[in-house]
């Protein structure tokens, strides 16, 4: 097993962590936890792969999406913030408004 | 000269129809449309006069007029053409002439009418149908003629519209018409395909050559011929004619006595080349028409309201019109349309007059003894009836002895049968006249006293026509249309049995009106006892006579209500409501069906969401898997 493919096994480690948490837990800060390390493990695979053809590309690729992350979480955290506020929970089940 | 003729009283629908009252307030605007809707139709009188001079003057050459190419189908053009020939110029002068009297007495007839525009902005309209009619030279032009006199009677017999019974009797006439239009259509679908044109005398020429072309001439004659019943008014579709009564009485003697109606007949000598080549089709002509002329006059007979005597009359003489065209005498059949637009229109502008003084009343029964307090009707109404009746030497006599005589000795159909109908029914059409005569102007007075006090004769403007046109019944039979037309309508030859005959068939011509004259002085003179006596020894024969052998009541229970019922159950319970309505509710119902179903696919739990996305990636994963 090489570096890639070793690194690669790392991702999808990661990755599927992040989609247990997000899918298991239920704490709102939690999941969006949970949802940064399916981020950063697309992430890791973006390097590997970056590593592996040898040019730059991938790695540039990876700072716009750090960037992109933290806008999302600046924008996701007072979201979270006010539904804890107006509900005094962080139960994600407790919002279920927009049933059908 | 042609198009002016035609466009003439086009231009006095338009200003009437679209100017007259707008433009100038009344009384001013009343004189505008007398001036318009008279003038120009007398105009188109002249100017009809003047081609009928040059026709002459260049030896009886066709005049011909293209106005414009309407549409041209590869290569093969559709022109509007006006053709002017010598049977053109009988029917423009008839349907001129005796269109501008009738104008000018409705001048009297209509006056203070609220839609005293309106009325003669149709009635111009009418003739200018009417003239398309009679002036084109294709087939095509003449239809549109056809159904555009036919909008204009509609539109007149529905005048007053206010009153459903005479809007329901317009509707009528229309549908009727329709039926015999769409056998008239394929008469000219048939033609076009297999002579490439629809000009008039090139189709006659093209029958004529031999060999002739590869069409049965039978059966392009007997399509034509449907479109004839249900203009002409013959068996089985005379039906609407009677109803269309409910039209101001001009408009009976203009439309439904002396011009439209009389299109049929026009139509069939216009296209005698066919029905030269057509025994079989001359043969339907000819036994409809007697038929018809005979059922509609044991009707007249027995009816009582003034204008339906007149009505089943004009049914009955169109019948001899057409006996006369099946056994090849057409110059006969257009010699009798030609007596027959002056004594028809006589006797309806005089029931007109009637009318008009008996302040609205319609039914014989209730007149009498009119003669001495509106003798000018009397006495025009007198010769019109002494002319349909055939009395010499008024013109109804010259035209129904030829067609007896063609009916009886003609080459082509004459015989023994249609002769011996042919002469009952004349002896019929003198006797319901005279009665009719006597019940509304002779004998003793039933007039209620409210009646009574309010007979008057009618202005000058309207007896004036009355004694003009029977001048015309009068002495109009002294010009032989037949022979006028010989040239171009060949007369039929006479089987050489019979060529003795002529003379005992004028004898009998003669006693056949006498006989009606005595008969109906005999039965309804001085007080109409015998009439009543007999009327109920025949109850039961008085009584189907009455009600027109219930042949309305027969189409209405035939056609009428299975077509009511299949356009209930069929149509509007399948087709509208289950198959149409059916398909739009079902559509709908099933989006919000399926709307419902997957709304609960919504919980509104993240989780649940994010499953589901699992799912997704999961299944492109494996989906993936399998196929790179």
């Amino acid at each position: 097993m090489d570096k890639t493919h070793a690194l690669l096994y790392l991702a999808l480690a990661l990755f599927a962590l992040g989609l247990c948490g997000v899918i298991i837990r239920r704490n709102l800060l939690v999941m969006l936890m949970s949802m940064e390390l399916m981020l950063n493990g697309v992430n890791l695979s973006l390097v590997a792969f970056a590593d592996r053809m040898g040019s730059a590309e991938g790695a540039v690729l990876v700072f716009l999406i750090f960037v992109v992350a933290a806008a999302e979480i600046a924008i996701a955290i007072p979201i979270v913030l006010l539904l804890a506020k107006s509900r005094r929970t962080l139960d994600a089940d407790a919002f279920a408004d927009l049933r059908g | 000269m042609l198009t002016a003729i035609a466009l003439l009283p086009l231009a006095g629908f338009l200003l009437n129809g679209l100017f007259a009252t707008r433009l100038f307030p009344n009384p001013r605007g009343t004189r505008f449309v007398t001036l318009v809707g008279c003038g120009l139709p007398i105009l188109a009188f002249l100017l009809t006069l003047d081609a009928f001079a040059e026709l002459r003057a260049g030896g009886y050459v066709p005049l011909s007029e293209t106005l414009y190419t309407w549409i041209s189908i590869g290569g093969a053009p559709f022109a509007i053409e006006f053709w002017f020939d010598r049977l053109t110029a009988v029917m423009v002068l008839i349907v001129t002439g005796v269109g501008s009297l009738i104008h000018v007495y409705s001048v009297g007839y209509m006056k203070g009418d609220e839609s005293y525009a309106r009325y003669f902005a149709y009635l111009n309209l009418f003739l200018f149908f009417m003239l398309l009619l009679v002036l084109g030279r294709s087939l095509l032009v003449l239809f549109v003629g056809w159904e555009g006199v036919g909008l204009a009677s509609y539109l007149l017999i529905g005048f007053w519209f206010a009153d459903p019974e005479k809007a329901a009797a317009g509707k009528k006439a229309f549908i009727v018409n329709r039926i015999g239009d769409a056998g008239f259509l394929l008469g000219m679908f048939v033609l076009y395909t297999a002579l490439g044109t629809l000009d008039m005398d090139r189709i006659n020429a093209a029958f004529m050559a031999s060999p002739g072309p590869a069409i049965s001439a039978t059966l392009v004659g007997i399509l034509l011929f449907i479109g004839a019943t249900g203009k002409s008014a013959q068996i089985p579709l005379y039906v609407w004619l009677p109803d269309a009564m409910a039209g101001p009485t001009p408009v009976s003697a203009l439309i439904h006595a002396a011009t439209m109606v009389t299109a049929g007949v026009y139509m069939v000598a216009r296209m005698s080349g066919i029905y030269v080549h057509a025994e079989g089709a001359s043969q339907l002509v000819a036994w409809v028409g007697v038929l018809t002329a005979f059922f509609a006059a044991t009707i007249a007979i027995a009816q009582n309201d003034i204008k339906k005597v007149l009505a089943y009359s004009t049914v009955s003489q169109l019948g001899f019109m057409f006996l006369a065209a099946g056994v090849g005498a057409y110059g006969v059949a257009v010699f009798h349309l030609y007596t027959h637009a002056f004594f028809k229109a006589c006797l309806f502008l005089g029931a007109g007059s009637v009318i008009h003084a008996m302040s609205g009343e319609q039914d014989i029964r209730k007149m009498g003894a009119l003669a001495k307090r509106i003798p000018v009707t009397f006495w025009t109404f007198a010769i019109a009836t002494a002319a349909i009746a055939g009395l010499p030497p008024l013109a109804g006599f010259f035209s129904k002895d030829e067609i007896l005589w063609y009916a009886y000795a003609s080459e082509r159909g004459g015989s023994f049968w249609l002769v011996a109908i042919a002469a009952l029914t004349a002896l019929m059409t003198a006797f319901y006249m005279f009665r009719l005569l006597w019940l509304t102007f002779l004998g003793e007075s039933r007039l209620d006293a409210h009646a009574a006090a309010h007979v008057h004769e009618s202005p000058f403007s309207m007896t004036g026509v009355l004694v003009a046109l029977a001048i015309l019944s009068a002495i109009g039979g002294f010009l032989s249309i037949p022979h006028v037309l010989e040239p171009m309508l060949p007369l039929p030859g006479i089987l050489a049995s019979r060529s003795g005959a002529h003379l005992p068939i004028v004898v009998l011509s003669v006693a056949l009106g006498l006989a009606g004259l005595l008969g109906a002085w005999w039965m309804f003179g001085g007080k109409a006892e015998r009439a009543k006596a007999f009327g109920e020894k025949v109850a039961g024969v008085r009584r189907v006579l009455e009600g027109k052998y219930f042949v309305d009541e027969l189409y209405d229970l035939v056609i009428g209500r299975p077509l009511l019922w299949i356009s209930e159950n069929v149509f509007l319970k399948i087709g509208d409501r289950a198959l149409i309505d059916g398909t739009l509710n079902g559509l709908a119902a099933l989006a919000q069906r399926t709307a419902a179903a997957m709304g609960r696919l919504q919980t509104g739990h993240l989780h649940f969401y994010a499953l589901l996305a699992l799912a997704g990636l999961l299944g492109a994963l494996a989906w993936g898997w399998r196929h790179v």
